[in-house]
C-alpha cells in the first residue's frame, strides 16, 4: 500500500465527508423537495408537429383544465414563442408542454425554477404554481440562429 | 537530441498559438457588443459577418483548436524527455500531424466563410457545411494518432526497462491520452453516423436527442483532455520550479488513474433539462459527477503541500511565511499558481453546476461561460502559457524576450479574468441573462443587468491587454531574443519519497477494466434505448 501523511490522510476524509454531505444534499433535493427536472413525455415528428389536427401543437395555446388548473402549448421556431403571451390568474397551477419545429431552442421562465430544453422529436414539460401576480419573462436560452435574441414572451400572472 | 520531436511539438504549437491568436481577440467583440459598443463592422475585412459567427470562431479556435494542439504538441514532447527515449515511429507523429493540420483548415474554412455558425457545439438540426464536420473529425483521428505514437514509444521503452516504473509525467500524458481515445468513442459516431451523412445530404433527417446525448458523452471528458496536460505540469514540474519536492508521487498517480475511471460516465450531468433523458440517469450521473471531485481534491493537497516544501527550501518560515518566498518573479511559475487559485472557485461554480437541482437555475445561462472561462480560460490557458515560458526558450535555443512582461501578463490575465467571470457568474445566477446571445440588441434586457455587463467588459479589456504582452513575448522570443546563455531542461520533481510507488499504480489492466465497465453501467441502457429508438426526422437548417 501506499505510505499516506498523516495531513493528507485528514485531508481524504474530510474530502470523502463533504463529498457524501453534497450526495445526500442531493438525493433530498431530488426525493423528498419536489425539485423537479423534465423528463421523458411524449415523441412528436418534427416535420408534421406543427400542423393543425396532427398534434397540440397545431393548435398552440392555452387550455383551462378545471378551477385553476390550465395547460399551455407552445411551439418554438425561429425564432419565436407561440404563442408568446400567456394570462392566468394568480393561484393557478399552469403546465408546460413545449416542441420546436425546427432547430433546438431553449426556455427558462425568469424568477422561477422552469428551465428546459426545447428539441425537435421531444416534448418538454414542467408545471408550476403561479402565486404572485406579475410579468414573468420567457427567453430562449440556446443559440438559434441569427435572431436568437429576439425569441421571448411573456407569462401575465393577473391578480 | 529529439531534433525531430522539438520541431513536431513546435509545429503544434505554431498553429495553437496562431487560432488562440484570433480566437482570443473575437472575445473582447462580445463582451463589447453586450455594452451597446458593436464593432463587428471591423471584423468585416477577415470575413466575419454576425456575432454568432464570431462566437462559433471564438469557441471552435479556443476551445477545440487552442487546447488540443497544446496539449499534442507538450505531450509530444514530455512523453519524449519523461521516458528519456525519442519516438518510436516518428512518421506516425508527422502523419498525426498533417491529418490535425489538414482537419483544422477544413474546418476553418467555412467557419470563416460563414457556412458553419452553428458554434463549437454544432447541435443538430443547425446544419453547417460538411467540411466543418468532416474537419473537426479529422482534427479528432489526428489526436488520436498522437496519442497511438506515443503508445508504440512507452511499449519500446517498457521493453528496455523491464520492472521499472514508468516516469510520472509520462504516465499521466499516457493516462490522459487514453482517457481521451475513450471519451471520444461519443463524438466519433454522433459525427460518423448521424451527422456526417446527413449533412452530406445521404440522410434526410437527424435525431437532435441522440446527438446531444453521444456530443455530451465526449463533451465532459473533453474538459478533462483540456485540464489534466495542467495537472501534469501542476503535480510533476512546477514543485521542480519551485524548488521543491512531489508531495506523494504515487497519490499523484492515484489522481490520474481516478480520473481515467470517472471522466466519462459523467455526461447526462450537461443534459439536467434535456427532454430525452429519464430523471434516473440525470440523477445517477450528477452522483458520478461528485465522485469525479474526488481525484481534483487530491491534487490540491498535493500540489500545494508541494510548494509548501519548495517555499520552505527557500527558506520560508511560519504558517504561511513560505507562500512569499515562492519564486513570483518567474513568469512560468507565477502564471500557473495564478491558474491554480482561479480554478479553486471554477472548481466550486463547477460543482453547482453538476447540482441536479442547481442546475435548474444556471442551465444556459450565462453563467456557464463563467464558469469555463475559469477552468479551460484560466486553469488550463493560463497554465500553457506558464508552460510556454519555458518551453518557447527551449524550442527556440532563445531566452524569453522580457520577463517582466511576462509576470504582469500573467497578473492581468488573473484580474482581467475575476472581474469578467464574477460579472457573468452574478448575471446567470440572479437574473438568468442567457448564454451565447447577442444581448445588446435583445429586447428583454433589463436596466439592473448593465452594472455587470460592463464589469465584464472591463475584464475582457483587461484580458485584451494581457494578451497582447503575451503575443509580444511570443513574437519577441521567436525573432527578436539573444541567444540562451544557459540551457533549458523540461523541470522534473523528483519525490519527496525515493521509494517507488506500488506496481498497482503502474497497472493499466485494471483501471482500463473498470473504466469500460463504469462507462457500460452508465450509458450503456441509455445508449441501447435510444439507438433502437433512433428516429432520422429532423430536416436540417441553415438559420444565420
Amino acid at each position: 500500500m501506499i505510505e499516506i501523511d498523516r495531513y493528507e490522510k485528514i485531508w481524504i476524509v474530510v474530502s470523502a465527508v463533504i463529498l457524501v454531505l453534497f450526495f445526500s444534499a442531493l438525493t433530498v433535493a431530488a426525493f423528498a423537495t419536489g425539485i423537479q427536472l423534465p423528463g421523458p413525455v411524449q415523441q412528436v415528428d418534427p416535420r408534421t408537429v406543427a400542423t393543425p389536427g396532427v398534434s397540440p401543437f397545431g393548435e398552440p395555446g392555452l387550455r383551462e383544465l378545471g378551477p385553476g388548473r390550465y395547460e399551455v402549448y407552445i411551439l418554438a421556431q425561429t425564432w419565436q414563442f407561440t404563442p408568446n403571451e400567456i394570462r392566468i390568474p394568480a393561484g393557478s397551477t399552469l403546465t408546460f408542454y413545449l416542441t420546436s419545429k425546427d432547430v433546438q431552442h431553449g426556455f427558462r421562465l425568469e424568477k422561477t425554477n422552469i428551465n428546459m430544453m426545447i428539441i425537435p422529436g421531444q416534448v418538454s414539460s414542467l408545471s408550476r404554481a403561479f402565486d404572485e401576480p406579475g410579468t414573468y419573462n420567457f427567453v430562449c436560452q440556446e443559440y438559434c440562429g441569427i435572431g436568437h435574441q429576439a425569441m421571448f414572451g411573456r407569462l401575465i400572472v393577473e391578480p | 537530441m529529439y531534433k525531430l520531436e522539438h520541431k513536431l511539438t513546435a509545429w503544434h504549437m505554431g498553429i495553437a498559438l496562431a487560432a488562440l491568436a484570433i480566437g482570443g481577440l473575437i472575445g473582447p467583440f462580445q463582451k463589447l457588443e453586450h455594452v451597446g459598443v458593436n464593432l463587428y463592422s471591423l471584423l468585416r475585412p477577415i470575413g466575419v459577418q454576425s456575432y454568432y459567427q464570431g462566437l462559433t470562431i471564438h469557441g471552435v479556435l479556443n476551445a477545440l483548436v487552442w487546447t488540443t494542439f497544446f496539449i499534442t504538441g507538450f505531450f509530444t514532447f514530455a512523453t519524449v524527455h519523461s521516458l528519456g527515449r525519442p519516438m518510436r515511429y516518428p512518421r506516425l507523429s508527422i502523419a498525426a500531424l498533417v491529418v490535425m493540420g489538414l482537419g483544422t483548415v477544413m474546418a476553418a474554412v467555412p467557419v470563416l466563410l460563414n457556412q458553419a455558425t452553428v458554434l463549437f457545439t454544432f447541435y443538430p438540426p443547425l446544419k453547417a457545411s460538411p467540411f466543418y464536420y468532416i474537419g473537426l473529425t479529422l482534427v479528432v483521428v489526428g489526436s488520436w494518432m498522437v496519442g497511438w505514437s506515443m503508445y508504440f514509444t512507452y511499449g519500446a521503452w517498457r521493453k528496455e526497462h523491464p520492472g521499472e516504473r514508468t516516469p510520472f509525467i509520462a504516465l499521466a500524458s499516457l493516462i490522459t491520452m487514453v482517457m481521451w481515445q475513450i471519451a471520444t468513442f461519443g463524438i466519433a459516431v454522433e459525427m460518423l453516423w448521424l451527422v456526417i451523412p446527413w449533412s452530406l445530404g445521404l440522410v434526410e433527417g437527424t435525431d437532435p436527442q441522440l446527438a446531444r446525448t453521444l456530443f455530451w458523452f465526449t463533451g465532459h471528458p473533453i474538459v478533462y483532455f483540456w485540464l489534466l496536460p495542467a495537472y501534469v505540469s501542476w503535480y510533476g514540474m512546477v514543485p521542480k520550479q519551485a524548488g521543491g519536492k512531489m508531495f506523494s508521487e504515487p497519490l499523484a498517480r492515484l489522481a490520474f488513474w481516478l480520473f481515467l475511471i470517472l471522466s466519462t460516465p459523467v455526461g447526462f450531468h450537461h443534459q439536467y433539462m434535456d427532454p430525452g433523458v429519464p430523471v434516473g440517469w440525470k440523477y445517477f450521473h450528477a452522483i458520478f459527477t461528485y465522485g469525479v471531485f474526488f481525484p481534483s481534491m487530491l491534487t490540491a493537497f498535493t500540489v500545494i503541500a508541494s510548494l509548501e516544501l519548495g517555499g520552505r527550501a527557500r527558506g520560508g518560515t511560519g504558517l504561511l511565511g513560505w507562500i512569499r518566498k515562492l519564486p513570483w518573479g518567474d513568469p512560468s511559475y507565477a502564471a500557473q499558481n495564478l491558474a491554480m487559485i482561479l480554478f479553486a472557485f471554477g472548481g466550486i461554480s463547477g460543482l453547482t453546476n453538476a447540482s441536479y437541482n442547481m442546475n435548474l437555475v444556471v442551465h444556459n445561462t450565462i453563467w456557464v461561460p463563467g464558469h469555463f472561462h475559469l477552468t479551460v480560460g484560466t486553469a488550463v490557458t493560463l497554465s500553457f502559457f506558464g508552460i510556454l515560458y519555458w518551453l518557447l526558450p527551449k524550442l527556440t535555443g532563445k531566452e524569453l524576450w522580457n520577463r517582466k512582461a511576462a509576470v504582469w501578463q500573467a497578473w492581468t490575465w488573473f484580474i482581467g479574468m475575476i472581474f469578467m467571470s464574477n460579472a457573468m457568474h452574478v448575471m446567470g445566477l440572479r437574473f438568468g441573462i442567457p448564454r451565447r446571445t447577442m444581448l445588446g440588441v435583445a429586447p428583454y434586457a433589463d436596466a439592473e443587468w448593465q452594472l455587470f455587463l460592463i464589469e465584464a467588459a472591463v475584464g475582457a479589456l483587461i484580458l485584451l491587454v494581457s494578451g497582447i504582452l503575451f503575443y509580444l513575448n511570443v513574437v519577441g522570443t521567436v525573432f527578436f531574443s539573444r541567444k540562451l546563455t544557459q540551457p533549458v531542461e523540461m523541470p522534473v520533481a523528483e519525490p519527496l519519497d525515493p521509494h517507488p510507488s506500488p506496481a498497482w499504480l503502474d497497472a493499466w489492466r485494471p483501471w482500463l477494466a473498470v473504466a469500460l465497465v463504469l462507462i457500460i453501467v452508465a450509458y450503456g441502457p441509455m445508449l441501447i434505448t435510444m439507438i433502437s429508438q433512433v428516429r432520422l426526422n429532423a430536416p436540417g437548417f441553415r438559420v444565420w
